[in-house]
């Protein structure tokens, strides 16, 4: 996700385009990233450790993001 | 002894040949090279250009900084050697954590094209030694993702160390922090901003002067400075 203290154009320009939709209950928008890795087998926790490595170093940039969450699902057959 | 400065393709590099262009008249000798070779070729400086390299997937800059002959830029900028990153290119310094801060999308969500003021705050750099300090220039900027961003500690830092080469004059197009357009690192031999220098080294083809029309070439002084740096060595 973008950093909370920097402005976010785009979710921004969604939230005003909300407003005049007559949703005004919603008062901000936020729009990060989510990027969905696919591993051969058990996710053990050595492949857990890379991917966060990874979303520290290369999926996000630490200067304007934040990483939120890594989670483990099961692929659909 | 022609000087030769290499100019970096990547995959959506735009502003490659126009980069070599301005090198030439600048009177060095450019050297295209290619980014997924693990070879400068002997080159005494290095820009990299402005575009959309990787179609500014994942972030813009991100997947070039990564690109096979960036080790040997990162090493060669480590060691001293003159790198210039233009637009996307400054974003890819970032990326390469050769420069502090990040590029974020401009504040008002468009694409700027103008023709852009920026005072120089630094000429102690490898880039903007050919002018004076405070001196105004004006050359393109375009960009969608131009706004400068690091956090209050770092730009403490930037400033305190004179390290902001350029600054906006007279509007901040793309909400960068404190107007910044350009930094270096502390040695001063690397340098990037958002603004085009390349888009203006030629009278008939740059920014609009009070003289003539198109007739601005203030960006000639970036290539003139690295020529500089470079018999300094």
């Amino acid at each position: 996700m973008p950093k909370s203290d920097l402005l976010d154009p785009q979710g921004k320009a969604v939230a005003g385009a909300l407003g005049r939709l007559g949703h005004s209950t919603i008062t901000d928008v936020r729009i990060g990233k989510r990027f969905e890795l696919t591993v051969e087998g058990e996710v053990t926790e050595q492949i857990l450790a890379d991917v966060a490595t990874l979303a520290d170093e290369i999926f996000s940039n630490q200067v304007i993001e934040d990483v939120t969450s890594i989670r483990v699902e099961e692929a659909q057959a | 002894m022609t000087h030769r400065i290499g100019v970096v393709t990547f995959p959506g590099s735009l502003d490659d040949r126009d980069a070599q262009r301005a090198i030439r008249i600048a009177g060095a000798e450019p050297v295209a090279l290619w980014h997924a070779d693990h070879d400068l070729q002997g080159v005494d400086a290095i820009v990299l250009p402005g575009g959309f390299s990787y179609g500014d997937y994942l972030r813009a800059g991100a997947i070039a900084a990564r690109a096979p002959i960036m080790t040997e830029v990162i090493s060669a900028a480590n060691a001293g050697m003159p790198v210039l990153g233009i637009c996307n290119g400054f974003q890819m310094l970032t990326e390469a954590h050769l420069l502090p801060g990040g590029l974020i999308r401009n504040e008002k969500g468009n694409f700027i094209r103008r023709d852009q003021g920026l005072i120089v705050e630094s000429t102690d750099t490898a880039w903007s030694n050919a002018f004076t300090q405070g001196q105004e220039i004006v050359i393109p900027l375009k960009n969608g993702e131009g706004g400068f961003i690091a956090s209050n500690e770092e730009l403490d830092r930037l400033e305190g160390e004179g390290r902001v080469v350029f600054r906006y004059s007279g509007v901040n197009p793309n909400g960068s922090m404190r107007d910044i357009a350009g930094i270096s690192n502390a040695a001063g031999n690397v340098v990037g901003l958002m603004p085009h220098p390349e888009h203006a080294v030629e009278p008939g083809f740059g920014p609009d002067t009070a003289d003539a029309m198109r007739s601005g070439t203030d960006g000639l002084g970036f290539f003139a400075s690295a020529l500089t740096a470079l018999l300094a060595v």
